[in-house]
């Protein structure tokens, strides 16, 4: 029995058996992650285990890796690693072979190795646990396996594709754990062979650790350290995959539409490299893949955005603080139509009782029909037991009467968006949702565009009073998008904040003003893309550069979907409150599409005809037509520029939205563009694209922008000009409020 | 500068490259040596000792096809230990660019008479079996947009707007064309037959011409790349680049494409003094060559720049040229020189081509180019341009002259 007396965060203690276990406790934080200490800690821990066994093979008979913190361990330093330049690639190099020596020692030792899982292991956390013999689970569904570097635009280097590749193969290694950083329960990662034992409860690891290595003394070498080893799937030397090979980056490319992620890529290039070389050489390809990634403006974009943003924003960041946190028990929602219904189940679903009103009892009856088919594709699916699912749709009671109402202590109203239509359903309830003994109801209204400011009016308590915008299809988009009004309360404001993560939604906070936030900014990408139409841009080029550009659907999908019938409306009436302001009002060249679209009956995907031909209501080809109302060009334009025209168009957008003080936070503007309206994820978000803008020759950061906007205005319009203040923030080295 | 001649050019017949096929029992090396010997018999002066070197395309050289088969089947055919042998990979222009370095050799003063050709034996070495970091390395493969060969066809047809009967009747017409130079005996004097160790005659003719080939019959062919474009993500590669296209049609086939045939030629070609010193009648001179290359995504349409190339460096316009022989690696490939060259079909693979013969990857630019010489000759006319697509977008082509 020995302790080091200096600090370390791998506790070392040998137990009357002569098994080891070394207990990862980082004592400067609440969470183990891969520091400094922890290196070094490893390190000395394994090396001791090596000099015992060197001296007396009988010393040590096995060895237990367990956590002394909440999560088994957190893997990598994201701070440190956003700061890596390329400069700094060989300090990266040899930091990732650093972290990997002593967990390959470890791997090697001659005794068995077992890992207890008490905590998520995602990352370098699992990285650990791939490192040993054998893994034991506490078979909790709270806790997370999983190598999700990728989705923050890394890899994971800690052996993870190295080994990954190992246990399943490169084919099932790469599908199932490494390309798309699943994260899986335990009971899941049982069945995947990610761990082999699961036990009910904490106490029962080590134990079952001990009783592991008693029965399996010999069991010290991995598989692909055995002798006779073969690569499940066989190595990329073998025939029947060398054929398959060429196959691998393709469907990756076509699965990202030609939007180039550079983190999978990554992580396809070291797995079929290194499943071709001996375990240390692939361990050091992982090592090199991972040193570009972190070096490259990529990981730092998606790491800002959905490392950082999302756990600021998760936090409370955008919430004011002070107000004590609020639940809502009983919720009344106004109209039943597709929003309304889909609010119904989210509100359900998070336990909430849930009153659905319509006019007619008919329609709200149908509005809870929706739930019911949505659980019965849960069910279905396995996801939720029928009495799960009973329970969720029995909390909604369908009504047509606003007495119906009473004891609500939230409305969300999603009636259509007519000012006056607002104004009377909340007339209608007002008195049912005021005055109860949990206080006066908060009052939300669901809108994607109307001023809220201009609403409150119509309601009897404005401070009460918040704009709700939820996105379609409720069930599955992640986003609400909290529009405060004029005379919105803070504890309003706080409230909403907290309904939005009480559904399990990500809530961002903007002002009021036409189109909020996500409306406006979606309005001028769908713009540029009609622009181009009217410019005779090939319209399938059109569709490619958006889909390029790492948007989910090209714009002119986008416009067949949103209805350009909506779209004109919309634009009808920015005119008017334009000239109602005394406001200067300039058309977007795309708004004149969009009338021509409508002008030739072919206004949306919802009237069977627009840029695509509907059969049926699938989406066919492009109108064979569109041509001779739109001809195309004989020259065109370089497809980046298309690209860039997009992303630009939002980011200006978006940069006058600070400048306005519709938005005041980049971590909303990134994750409500991201999660709301489909702005590419590998650029970390509408506010992260501008201040990590990388040029094409390779300068990086917001004066880069800034020069590529003069391109684009002098080639394309006006409108892509930079602001004054973006100018003054770029020339300052400026950035965002976070 | 010397001039190079082409003194003799020979071939085996090509067989069927599968299992059934009939030159499947045959090794590659024994391909080869048979055209050694032959070169030898059939020209009395033809003194071995004066050969430099053996210099062959073989574009898949591993296993039976590895190890510099070209030396190997110099010592096999008892050829003299001085004459060297090299083996070269310009994928499918293998062929012609073996004859070219061979050629160019020549006119360079460094050598007198060099035997240049190629094989390959496509039922037993396939295709891609030597693997490469283009098709499977991803990192580079995601860098340059590698698509398989099939689906650049497809899109060049696409973008041409070409149909399935109009590739398909070009594939028939080759097909016509070729049996009848075959029932005309215009092949005669190239076709070497390939015989078995007892002399016994295992092919002498080209396996897979089918004179009744017919539009109508074709159209029963499923495509053979439909599939690999979509399940294997390589339409949505090709399309990244060719955006404004909407999708890619499918018209390859088997019955369109290039057979996968196995095969060998050779092409005696020297200075003038060699020929009078060993009493051999020059064929044709060689005018120019060239190499070129286009979009390595869509990859078959180098033919046009390389020949543009060697016509310029010849000072020549298309219109000196006689007769042109373009490999048929898919029908829209020489469908699409001639579009891009404004020439006619008249004039262009006149004795059919490799959708009715096949092609033997490294042997069939050696074979183009002699089919060339024998129908100038035959034909009475002064100039012929023979060139093939090639694998990373590479275009090849090479100009003679009768004389
Ligand atoms: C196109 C390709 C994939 C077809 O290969 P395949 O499917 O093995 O072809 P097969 O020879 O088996 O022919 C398939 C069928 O078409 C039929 N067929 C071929 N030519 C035909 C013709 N002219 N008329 C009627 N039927 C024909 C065959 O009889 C066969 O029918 P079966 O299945 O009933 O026997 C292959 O020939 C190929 O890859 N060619 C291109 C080679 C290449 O890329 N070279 C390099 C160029 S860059």
């Amino acid at each position: 029995m020995s302790t080091t007396t200096e600090q370390t965060a791998v506790q070392y203690e040998k137990d009357a058996d002569g098994i080891v276990t070394l207990t990862l406790d980082d004592p400067t934080a609440s969470a183990n992650t891969m520091n400094d200490l922890y290196t070094a800690s490893m390190k000395a821990a394994v090396q001791h285990l090596h000099d015992e066994l060197a001296a007396d093979p009988e010393s040590v008979k096995g060895v237990v890796i367990a956590s002394a913190k909440k999560t088994f361990f957190a893997g990598g330093n994201l701070k440190n690693m956003v700061m890596a330049q390329p400069e700094d690639a060989p300090r990266i190099f040899a930091m990732a072979e650093d972290v990997k020596a002593p967990l390959r020692a470890l791997e090697k030792l001659p005794v068995p190795v077992v890992a207890a899982i008490n905590g998520a292991a995602l990352g370098g956390g699992l990285e650990i646990t791939l490192a040993c013999n054998h893994r034991v689970c506490v078979d909790d569904p709270s806790v997370k396996l999983g190598l999700p570097e990728v989705t923050l635009g890394l890899l994971p280097g800690g052996g993870g594709v190295t080994r990954i590749v190992r246990m399943f193969g490169l084919q099932d290694g790469l599908m199932s754990v490494l390309l798309e950083g699943k994260q899986f329960k335990p009971s899941d990662a049982k069945e995947k062979g990610l761990v082999d034992e699961l036990v009910a409860t904490r106490d029962e690891l080590v134990p079952a650790a001990k009783a592991w290595i008693k029965a399996n003394p010999e069991a010290s070498a991995n598989p692909w350290d055995a002798p006779g080893y073969k690569m499940p799937g066989g190595t990329p030397k073998s025939p029947q995959l060398a054929a398959f090979l060429p196959v691998f980056p393709a469907l990756l490319r076509q699965q990202t539409k030609g939007a180039v992620y550079p983190a999978p890529r990554a992580i396809l290039a070291a797995a079929v490299e290194g499943a071709g070389k001996d375990f240390d050489t692939a361990s050091r390809i992982e090592s090199r893949y991972l040193t570009k990634l972190v070096t490259e403006q990529g990981s730092k974009n998606m790491i800002q955005a959905f490392f950082f943003d999302l756990q600021a924003i998760n936090a409370g960041k955008l919430r004011p603080q002070g107000i004590a946190p609020w639940k809502a028990t009983k919720v009344g929602v106004l109209g039943a139509g597709m929003m309304g219904a889909g609010i119904a189940y989210v509100c359900a679903r998070a336990g909430m009782e849930v009153v659905l009103k319509d006019v007619e009892q008919a329609n709200a009856e149908k509005g809870k029909a929706y739930t019911q088919g949505l659980n019965a594709k849960g069910v279905e699916r396995g996801k939720l037991t029928q009495a799960q699912a009973d329970e969720l749709l029995g909390r909604i009671t369908p009504a047509a009467d606003p007495a119906d109402l009473a004891g609500c202590d939230l409305v969300i109203e999603a009636v259509f968006e007519d000012p006056a239509l607002k104004a009377k359903v909340f007339g209608e309830i007002a008195e049912h949702v005021t005055g109860h003994d949990r206080g006066d109801a908060l009052l939300c209204s669901n809108t994607s565009t109307l001023p809220i400011t201009e609403l409150a009016e119509g309601v009897d308590r404005p401070a009460d009073f918040i704009g709700l915008h939820f996105f379609s299809p409720v069930d599955k988009m992640p986003l609400v998008e909290i529009i405060r009004g004029e005379k919105t309360s803070d504890e309003a404001l706080a409230k909403a904040y907290d309904v939005v993560q009480q559904i399990k939604k990500t809530p961002i906070v903007v002002n009021d003003s036409r189109g909020f936030y996500t409306s406006r900014v979606i309005g001028t990408m769908v713009n540029e893309g009609l622009a181009m139409v009217a410019e005779g841009v090939a319209p399938y080029s059109i569709e490619r550069a958006g889909t390029q550009a790492g948007y989910p659907v090209g714009p002119l999908q986008l416009s067949d979907e949103l209805n350009m019938e909506l779209m004109a409306k919309i634009a009808r009436a920015t005119k008017d409150a334009a000239e109602r302001d005394g406001a200067a009002y300039e058309p977007h060249p795309g708004v004149a599409v969009v009338e021509k679209m409508i002008e030739i009956e072919r206004p949306s995907r919802l009237k069977g005809a627009g840029f695509y031909d509907y059969a049926e209501g699938r989406r066919g080809s492009m109108w064979s037509g569109l041509a001779e109302v739109f001809p195309v060009a004989s020259e065109q334009p370089p497809i980046r520029d298309l690209k860039e025209r997009m992303l630009f168009a939002e980011a200006i957008e978006t940069a006058k939205c600070f400048e306005e003080g519709v938005i005041e936070s980049a971590a909303a503007a990134n994750i409500g563009s991201i999660m709301g309206i489909g702005f590419p994820a590998m650029t970390g978000g509408a506010a992260q694209y501008m201040t990590g803008y990388e040029a094409a020759d390779g300068a990086i950061g917001l004066a880069a922008f800034v020069a590529r906007a003069d391109e684009l205005a002098a080639a394309y319009g006006e409108r892509f000009a930079p602001t004054d203040r973006l100018r003054e923030m770029a020339a300052n080295g400026e950035s965002f409020p976070a | 500068m010397a001039e190079a001649f082409v003194y003799d050019h020979l071939r085996t017949p090509r067989g069927k490259g599968k299992a059934a096929g009939a030159l499947h029992e045959v090794k590659p090396i024994d391909l080869v040596v048979g055209l050694l010997d032959e070169v030898r018999k059939r020209n009395p002066g033809f003194d071995p000792e004066r050969v430099d070197d053996l210099v062959l395309g073989i574009v898949t050289p591993i296993a039976e096809q590895g190890g510099d088969l070209a030396k190997t089947a110099a010592l096999a055919a008892g050829y003299p230990e001085t004459v060297a042998g090299v083996q070269l990979n310009r994928f499918c222009a293998s062929g012609l660019e073996a004859v070219n370095q061979a050629a160019a050799r020549i006119r360079g003063g460094m050598e007198d008479l060099i035997l240049a050709g190629g094989v390959e034996s496509m039922s037993n070495v396939s295709m891609g079996s030597d693997g490469g970091p283009w098709a499977g390395d991803p990192t580079t493969a995601l860098n340059t947009g590698f698509v398989p060969q099939g689906i650049g066809a497809d899109l060049i047809a696409t973008l041409e707007g070409w149909s399935r009967e109009d590739v398909d009747a070009f594939a028939a017409e080759s097909h016509h064309r070729a049996a009848k130079a075959w029932a005309n005996g215009y092949f005669a004097d190239a076709v070497v037959p390939v015989t078995d160790m007892n002399g016994v005659t295992v092919l002498d003719h080209d396996e897979l011409v089918r004179p009744d080939t017919s539009v109508e019959g074709l159209a029963a062919l499923k495509p053979s790349f439909a599939q690999m474009g979509r399940d294997g993500g390589f339409d949505s590669v090709a399309l990244e680049k060719y955006h404004w296209v909407e999708k890619i049609d499918h018209v390859h086939h088997a019955g369109n494409s290039s057979g996968i045939v196995d095969g060998s030629a050779l092409m005696a070609i020297g200075t003038e003094e060699i020929g009078h010193e060993l009493g051999l009648t020059p064929r044709a001179r060689f005018v120019s060559m060239a190499v070129s290359g286009a979009d390595p995504t869509i990859m078959l349409t180098g033919p046009a720049p390389a020949a543009r190339k060697a016509l310029a460096k010849a000072g020549l316009e298309v219109g000196d040229i006689d007769l042109f022989e373009i490999n048929e690696a898919f029908a829209a490939v020489a469908m699409r020189f001639m579009r891009d060259l404004d020439i006619s079909h008249e004039i262009t693979n006149v004795n059919g081509g490799a959708i009715a013969m096949g092609h033997p990857l490294g042997a069939t630019g050696a074979m183009i180019l002699g089919t060339l010489v024998d129908e100038l000759e035959r034909r009475d006319l002064r100039r012929g341009l023979a060139t093939l697509c090639v694998g990373g977008g590479m275009g090849i082509a090479t100009i003679v002259e009768r004389v």
